[in-house]
């Protein structure tokens, strides 16, 4: 029994592995021919059809480029840097319930690798380690442009997550539960939260546009001003883990949103279609709709960097301050409210 | 105090404070992520060379060829005047004078043993063209395409001259 829920967890936790190193490497792919789609040209077609192998040859190049430790540098936080930065971002896609249980071979399969109590908390965590990977790459660097970057980062996230956790904290109100399986469970067919947290969805997508450093709230990695920031000093390998880090970054804070806001693997008519397709390729589809949204919300996350400017710094904080964090707060009084005067009627 | 127009066209732009909407910022995203989403489906702009080729203008300056009269003689007299116009020293020549029975071959008494051109070097301005007496070069070929190593874009006369009007009658009527 023991072996067998071992042996599971396994196949579950490679599966994700390879999942979201390959959905972190054609985000690359997508990123680069939304932006060509955007700008009325046809992007990366020449390696394999529609350019599919272009991730393949962009991380075969990245493999043999020189390696450039700076003399000046510390250097074993300067290796530390990227690999924390790896490391971390994928720590979150382990308790992001991906579909219903699924009967497999005569037994319940979760498809979530762990379900533990408090995962909003544990997600918030490792998404916040997430910065000491630019913090210390930035400063191990010993190049200004790096260690401005690396501030900025550091005070951008700080100010985003406080946004965030407050926009988080009206969304526990309703749910009145921190795990996300229980999260997703409730919002079965159509009862996504969106529809009770319009607002605190805005505020939580905007900060996680910050959290994961993406345009408009790029100013840690700013080509423009910092000549790219913190990882200015990077080359070859270790500049690849910090770019990869940002794209399953995307993909894990993608896959929150579906959950936490659109229902996750939920869907309107899912009841008829399990009854119809059995408990094993009923959450199959279940499956589907989870990376449907997950895509979708990635597409997002770069229409949106293809389309507004930067935020200048002084923007970026009053935004944050004196905008997200007063909406978050009466977004929560309301919410409040609203609750009590319900459950008194 | 304004100070007067000089050219009565200026106006002075108001910079009213952003009001409410303005300042949340979203209003205008989302008017922005309107206009991107519709250049998906915009025809695009890309030409996919070297499948597709741009159209060239009139008078468009490609490759150089070395060119032939009415009888099929090379024209070039090897009198340097191409290398010397040159502004960036891209063609270098040998000469050699033409012997009994090569008359149908070169035109003058002397002619271009070696003809080089660095296609590197060479910016493509037209000068050599405009400076040949015996309108021998004209930059009239397609572009110049792209090699590995250096040395390969030194072009010689086996690329550079015309092929001989036999073989590119027989090449026009194995065509047609
Ligand atoms: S086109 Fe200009 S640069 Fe090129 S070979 Fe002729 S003179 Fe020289
Ligand atoms: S190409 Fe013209 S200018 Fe150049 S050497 Fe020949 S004849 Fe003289």
């Amino acid at each position: 029994m023991e072996l067998a829920f071992l042996f599971e967890k396994l196949i579950l936790v490679t599966v994700l592995f390879v999942l979201t190193l390959s959905i972190a490497a054609y985000s690359t792919w997508l990123e680069r021919k939304v932006a060509a789609w955007l700008q009325d040209r046809v992007g990366p077609n020449r390696a394999g059809i529609f350019g599919l192998l272009q991730p393949l040859a962009d991380g075969g190049k990245m493999f043999f480029k020189e390696e450039i430790i700076p003399s000046g540098s510390n250097k074993w936080l300067f290796i530390a840097g990227p690999s924390l930065a790896l490391l971390v971002s994928f720590l979150g896609t382990a308790v992001i319930p991906f579909g219903q249980n699924i009967e497999l071979f005569g037994k319940t399969v979760p498809l979530q690798v762990t379900d533990i109590n408090v995962g909003i908390l544990y997600i918030f965590g490792v998404v916040s380690l997430g910065v000491y990977g630019i913090m210390i790459g930035g400063w191990a660097s010993n190049n200004k442009y790096s260690l401005m970057g690396a501030v900025r980062g550091a005070s951008q996230n700080i100010s985003y997550e406080i946004a965030m956790g407050l926009s988080i904290i009206a969304l526990l109100l309703v749910t009145n539960t921190l795990s996300f399986k229980e999260i997703a469970e409730q919002q079965h067919s159509w009862h996504w939260n969106v529809i009770y947290q319009p607002l605190g969805f805005l505020i939580f997508i905007i900060c996680a546009f910050a959290e994961t450093n993406r345009v408009p709230f790029d100013l840690p990695e700013c080509e423009t001003e910092l000549i790219g920031g913190y990882n200015t000093e990077y080359s070859a390998f270790k500049m690849g883990a910090y770019m990869f880090a940002e794209y399953i970054n995307m993909f894990v804070s993608s896959a929150v949103m579906a959950v936490l806001y659109f229902g996750g693997y939920n869907y309107p008519g899912m009841d008829a279609v399990n009854s119809l397709l059995g408990p094993t390729w009923g959450p199959v589809i279940g499956v589907a709709v989870m990376f449907i949204k997950i895509i979708a919300f990635i597409f997002f996350f770069m229409w949106v960097r293809w389309t507004i400017p930067r935020f200048r710094y002084d923007q970026l904080m009053d935004l944050g301050w004196k905008i997200l964090i007063p909406l978050a707060i009466a977004n929560i009084v309301i919410t409040a409210i609203v609750i009590t005067v319900v459950d008194k009627l | 105090m304004l100070m007067e127009s000089l050219s009565g066209r200026r106006k002075v732009l108001e910079q009213k404070p952003m009001n409410f909407w303005e300042r949340i910022y979203l209003p205008a995203i989302f008017k922005g992520m309107g206009i991107t989403f519709m250049h998906m489906f915009k025809k695009k702009e890309t030409i996919r060379y070297p499948e597709e080729e741009r159209e060239f203008s009139e008078n468009w300056r490609g490759m150089h060829s070395l060119k032939r009269d009415e009888d099929g003689r090379e024209r070039c007299t090897a009198c340097g005047l191409c290398a010397l116009s040159c502004p960036a020293e891209a063609i270098t020549m040998i000469s050699a004078e033409r012997e009994k029975g090569e008359e149908h071959l070169y035109r003058e008494e002397k002619y271009a043993a070696v003809y080089e051109i660095n296609m590197l070097r060479c910016i493509f301005c037209g000068l050599c063209e405009e400076a040949c007496p015996k309108e021998a070069i004209y930059l009239d070929g397609p572009i110049v395409p792209a090699d590995y190593l250096r040395k390969d874009f030194i072009y010689g006369k086996d690329k550079l001259v015309e092929m001989p009007i036999d073989e590119l009658e027989a090449l026009k009527g194995a065509k047609v």
